[in-house]
């Protein structure tokens, strides 16, 4: 917040520093610098003072002085000729008798960030490592790390590093600690201090003596440990076990990493731990600060997904409570799904429908897609509730509810009957696209089930002119196209009329193109077309929620206890299974989490053998269709544009009828990019075309 | 390891901003204002990063507490650093506002030196750090009248003078070392409950989380003991004699807690540091030994012009008390709330053994039998003073050695409404 009268609060407070009569009244002159500081702290530049400053450094009253060392430290890189001034202030300080001020000299000295001051600073700071009083010790430790960093190339003397090494059994802990710190910045690129046998069992020894920060970094460092022998493990994990049922929850989550990593080949030992640690990680669910909730209910999906059963008879923890914040709220229902078992499944569902009424919408949805798919294990009374909800006529619950049913028909194909029936009449509540594209899909696929698909469709067709959103317009032509394979004399007219509009009139060029694809498509004879259109209706294989096999701890030990459970998306992406092959569209909310996850330009060389350019065609316009719709892109080389996508369209048709009468040996490479890495996305979007692929090409042999 | 630790008003001024590790831009405290205020409804807040450096905050009194790190850090320690840090601000500057920090800037700045050292957490015990503090803390207390209303005429002891006011325990814990004055100790026993009530009226859920939370002013104690329930027990299969045991399921205590005594004769023996620390935490669930405080009987209907007609009848369970009789109906007032779609109906104080009804009329458009199902759930928050869900009681306090100078001993019991849901 700059003010706007900056430049004549620093004239009045230069004027007040350098008025002696302030100067010599110790209180005018501590509560002058006040001010100082707290016009810097709100974002004041006051740099300027940088001499007046370093005049006050010089007194007895050690208020005035750490008030002035925060000043200083600001500024000090802006001033470096001044700040030399400081330095013999701070020397002499070094020799106070009091050691409150040597600590504080210290300090400051290496705070002040000047690369030309590191000769003055380098003789008091090995007297500092020798100090008699703890807190000047610890001050010099880590000042050795700060010099280090401030000039990484230079070699720091092998005396010190020593030292420090030997200070490692200095009597007080948070010197060890600070040792440990300190060794581990200035011998990083060695890898690090050297954990050997000896300093392990020293500092796992001491480890009681140090509070909890000081624990939770030595347990961190230990991880890097190896035990020699069995023996030797079961003793140190023996000694941590207490650590691991700690009520503090950073002493309790290091112990488990440490744990993870050290009985990394013995699984056995890893799932005990998780065991173990999942009464204190419970309690911290219910911690007064939201925020640790928040940390441990991610970290909770973490354990889940190596022991699925484990909370089990702790659902009732994973309720959520009236006034939490809605992304609490999400991760406890995703939790609450992976805990359903046949005692509590009755309880979960009753609660979570108490949800789907939430105020907050997307609370709403997150519930019912938790419902949809608890639906894949307990298909009735998921459906019966979905139904239920559909009577409320609310937009956002109607559309999140078809969305959830056309997930849940592709991978529990069974449900179809209950869903082609519920359908009925939904078209007129829902508002947004994707519930529309839903629905739309539904009535494609399943069109013959559902009575008034023709006239759901035609209210639709009549209304594409003012239609906006290029995926329904798609997805329109898609299902009208499937209707019409099953029952034509209803649909034949329609159909006419869409295809007119899209490739006479439609501006846009996918819609065009697929229109202009499906006429070709229907010109090849109605077998072709059922060949194409009519792929698979589901895919079971992507699984029940039940008996699903434990994934094994060293996939995720390695991101517990980091902030990375607890970024968007990370969790995201691994709930979502969701998705129909024909749907690439993932997600479902607009600001996709996934994209930023799994934002992969793509690559694609089909060689796909001989008969039917238009099966390859038919391919990549669903690529490219579902490149502008979804979130989740699936381009050909980044951003084609339509006539680029023609053209190399053109050019494979020229590929392919040069090629045409060989068999050629049939292959496609894929190229991904992917940033951040993230193997779970990277699978699950493989299948996904995989399964595309697949169905296109199903009945090909 | 933490680069930078800031804290923020809600409006986004800039409060206390310092920086450990050094390299971090200007704009940095401006990048997660931006971040935070377009975040939308849904997602976490608690992580944010930009390029390679993540915001991990919180936020206590109104402020943003942000510390800045790297992807790596654990977020329990982050999070419980920013927690601890709050917590010492508000037992150094006496509460927690924007005022307060405002106020007390200098008093943050010499605390988070000692703190935090080149980003590395030094320390956070306030015994440790009233060695290194200096700066005295600044209070605003308006004057007000409640303050002379406690000393009683003669110097006698008054009534109210055996009542700890509320604001007593929200004063910063140095100002008790040169004023001499009032050396006291606050015990509290704090739960907070978690009920979730079906429409049928069947508990579905009932969580405990307890804590006893010391708060200590003295300027030195050598030993405190505190004797809970001789018949308190832990965990499920423990259950002594048939009389109304008080059982927690879970337990655990500070570190700094000697059990010896524990398991004889449920004593806990402690030396308190200065400012406010939490003793014991435990929790219970699903079996509580009391019923429950609130029941509330809704009737929903639809009246023939179209309207929604809520009839509450709220029942308040807890014992009466005996000599206080409310005859007239307590403040109350009712407000419907467009924004998130709520009536919220508010009883400034609630005898126990009353009950209190209240019918909402409301005009919806276009309602429909549907619609109904929509209606609910009834959200409770309450507080209720002098009681604990789990029965657990401090049986006595003693501080040894007997501490020169009059010292007075508080022990206060509240419970809270963490949740407290009915399904209608």
């Amino acid at each position: 917040m700059p003010y706007l009268g900056g430049e004549e609060t620093v004239r009045e407070l230069r004027r007040a520093l350098s008025n002696p009569n302030v100067q010599s009244d110790p209180l005018r002159y501590r509560n002058t610098i006040l001010k100082v500081i707290r016009t810097m702290s709100q974002g004041v530049d006051v740099s300027g003072l940088f001499s007046e400053m370093v005049k006050a450094c010089a007194t007895v009253d050690v208020v005035q002085k750490k008030l002035v060392y925060v000043f200083l430290c600001s500024y000090a890189t802006l001033n470096p000729e001044l700040s030399l001034l400081v330095i013999n202030t701070l020397r002499k300080d070094c020799q106070d008798p009091n050691p409150m001020v040597r600590s504080l000299a210290l300090r400051n000295m290496t705070n002040l960030r000047l690369p030309s001051l590191v000769e003055y600073v380098e003789q008091p700071l090995t007297a500092g490592l020798r100090d008699r009083a703890a807190c000047v010790r610890r001050v010099a430790v880590l000042g050795w790390a700060k010099l280090h960093n401030l000039h990484p190339s230079s070699e720091i003397d092998a005396a010190v590093v020593n030292e420090l090494y030997s200070l490692l059994r200095d009597p007080d802990p948070v010197v060890m600690v600070n040792c440990l710190r300190a060794l581990e910045e200035i011998l990083k690129e060695e890898g690090g201090i050297a954990i050997n046998k000896p300093i392990t069992h020293h500092l796992l020894n001491r480890l009681k003596e140090c509070d909890i920060w000081g624990q939770s970094e030595v347990l961190r460092v230990l991880q890097r440990y190896r035990p020699q022998s069995e023996d030797e493990l079961f003793d140190i994990l023996s000694l941590l076990d207490s650590f691991l049922v700690s009520p503090h929850p950073p002493v309790m989550a290091a112990t488990l990493s440490l744990f993870l990593s050290i009985s990394s080949n013995l699984p056995v030992i890893s799932l005990a731990a998780l065991e173990r640690v999942s009464g204190p990680l419970l309690a911290a669910c219910g911690s007064g600060s939201r925020e640790m909730r928040f940390a441990a209910v991610c970290h909770i999906q973490l354990l889940l997904r190596s022991v699925p059963g484990l909370l089990g008879p702790h659902y009732k923890r994973f309720f959520c409570g009236y006034a939490e914040p809605a992304y609490i709220k999400e991760r406890k229902m995703q939790v609450l799904v992976e805990l359903v078992n046949d005692e509590n499944v009755a309880m979960i569902l009753d609660e979570l429908k108490g949800y789907c009424t939430d105020v907050n919408t997307d609370t709403a949805q997150a519930a019912i897609s938790a419902i949809g798919r608890i639906g894949r294990s307990y298909s009735d009374r998921c459906l019966q509730i979905l139904t239920g909800l559909l009577g409320l006529k609310q937009d956002h619950i109607t559309s999140a509810v078809v969305q959830t049913m056309r997930d849940l028909v592709w991978v529990c194909p069974q449900c179809s009957d209950t869903v082609c029936l519920a359908l009925d009449g939904c078209e007129e509540t829902l508002q947004d696209i994707q519930g529309r594209q839903a629905l739309l899909w539904l009535l494609g696929v399943y069109g013959e089930r559902i009575s008034t698909a023709p006239y759901t469709l035609e209210v639709l067709i009549d209304r594409v002119r003012s239609e906006a959103s290029l995926g329904i317009k798609m997805e329109l032509l898609t299902a009208t196209m499937r209707l019409f394979l099953c029952r034509p004399a209803e649909t034949q007219d329609m159909l006419g009329r869409l295809l007119h509009y899209c490739i006479e009139e439609e501006t846009d060029m996918c819609v065009r193109d697929q229109a202009l694809l499906y006429y070709r498509l229907l010109h090849c004879g109605i077998e072709k077309t059922r060949e194409v259109l009519q792929g698979r209706r589901s895919d079971p294989s992507l699984g029940v929620l039940i008996g699903r096999p434990a994934k094994p701890v060293s996939q995720w030990a390695r991101c517990f206890n980091t902030l990375e459970p607890l970024s968007q998306g990370a969790v995201e992406a691994e709930s979502d299974s969701r998705g129909s092959p024909e749907h690439v569209t993932y997600n479902s909310k607009p600001n996709a989490d996934l994209s930023d996850t799994l934002s992969c330009s793509h690559i694609e060389e089909v060689h796909s053998g001989s008969d039917s350019a238009m099966r390859c065609s038919d391919s990549s316009t669903n690529v490219l269709a579902s490149s502008i719709a979804a979130p989740l892109s699936l381009s050909l080389s980044p951003a084609v544009s339509p006539e680029d996508f023609e053209h190399l369209w053109l050019q494979r048709q020229a590929l392919h009828t040069e090629r045409g009468a060989e068999k050629i040996e049939e292959g496609i490479k894929v190229i991904l990019n992917q940033q951040p890495k993230d193997d779970d996305a990277l699978r699950q979007f493989l299948t996904i075309l995989i399964t595309v692929l697949n169905t296109l090409s199903s009945e090909k042999d | 390891m933490i680069s930078q630790v800031f804290i923020l008003s809600s409006k986004g001024d800039h409060l206390i901003y310092k920086d450990f590790r050094g390299g971090a831009g200007n704009d940095i405290v401006s990048i997660f204002y931006e971040k935070v205020t377009a975040l939308t409804g849904d997602q976490p807040p608690v992580v944010m990063n930009h390029k390679d450096i993540y915001f991990v905050h919180i936020r206590q009194g109104g402020l943003y507490w942000v510390a800045t790190t790297t992807a790596g850090s654990s977020p329990f320690t982050i999070t419980e650093f920013l927690n601890r840090l709050a917590a010492l601000v508000k037992d150094y500057c006496g509460s927690l506002s924007e005022k307060s920090v405002q106020m007390n800037f200098a008093l943050i700045y010499e605390l988070l030196d000692e703190i935090v050292d080149y980003g590395y957490i030094q320390t956070t015990s306030s015994d440790v750090l009233k060695n290194f503090i200096q700066t005295e803390a600044v209070t605003s207390r308006p004057f007000s009248l409640f303050d002379l209303s406690n000393v009683g005429l003669f110097g006698a002891e008054t009534q109210q003078s055996k009542v700890a006011p509320s604001s007593a325990a929200t004063r910063p814990i140095q100002s008790s070392r040169e004023q001499g004055g009032k050396s006291e100790i606050f015990v509290d026993v704090i739960e907070r409950m978690t009920v979730v009530i079906g429409s049928n009226g069947l508990l579905m859920k009932a969580d405990v989380e307890g804590e006893i939370r010391v708060k200590c002013y003295m300027p030195s104690c050598s030993e405190m003991r505190i004797g809970l329930n001789e018949e308190f027990s832990i965990g499920k299969s423990q259950l002594r004699g048939y009389g109304a045991a008080v059982r927690v399921d879970e337990c655990s205590f500070h570190q700094a807690v000697r059990l010896d005594e524990f398991d004889s004769h449920r004593i806990l023996r402690l030396c308190p540091s200065q400012g406010e620390q939490t003793v014991m935490q435990y929790q219970l669930s699903d079996d509580l030994p009391s019923a429950l405080p609130f029941r509330l009987f809704p009737t929903i209907e639809r009246d023939n012009g179209g309207r929604l007609l809520m009839y509450m009848k709220l029942r308040c369970d807890l014992p009466p008390k005996s000599l206080s009789q409310e005859l007239s109906s307590p403040d109350q007032s009712a407000e419907l709330k467009p924004q998130s779609r709520a009536v919220v109906w508010k009883i400034a104080r609630f005898a126990g053994g009353t009950q209190l009804s209240a019918l909402f009329k409301l005009e919806v458009p276009s309602l429909s039998s549907a619609s109904m199902l929509e209606v609910g759930p009834v959200g409770l928050s309450f507080e209720l003073p002098k009681i604990t869900a789990t029965g657990l009681q401090i049986r006595f306090l003693r501080l040894s050695p007997i501490q020169p100078g009059p010292s007075q001993r508080w022990v206060r019991y509240v419970t809270h409404s963490d949740s407290y849901t009915i399904r209608i």
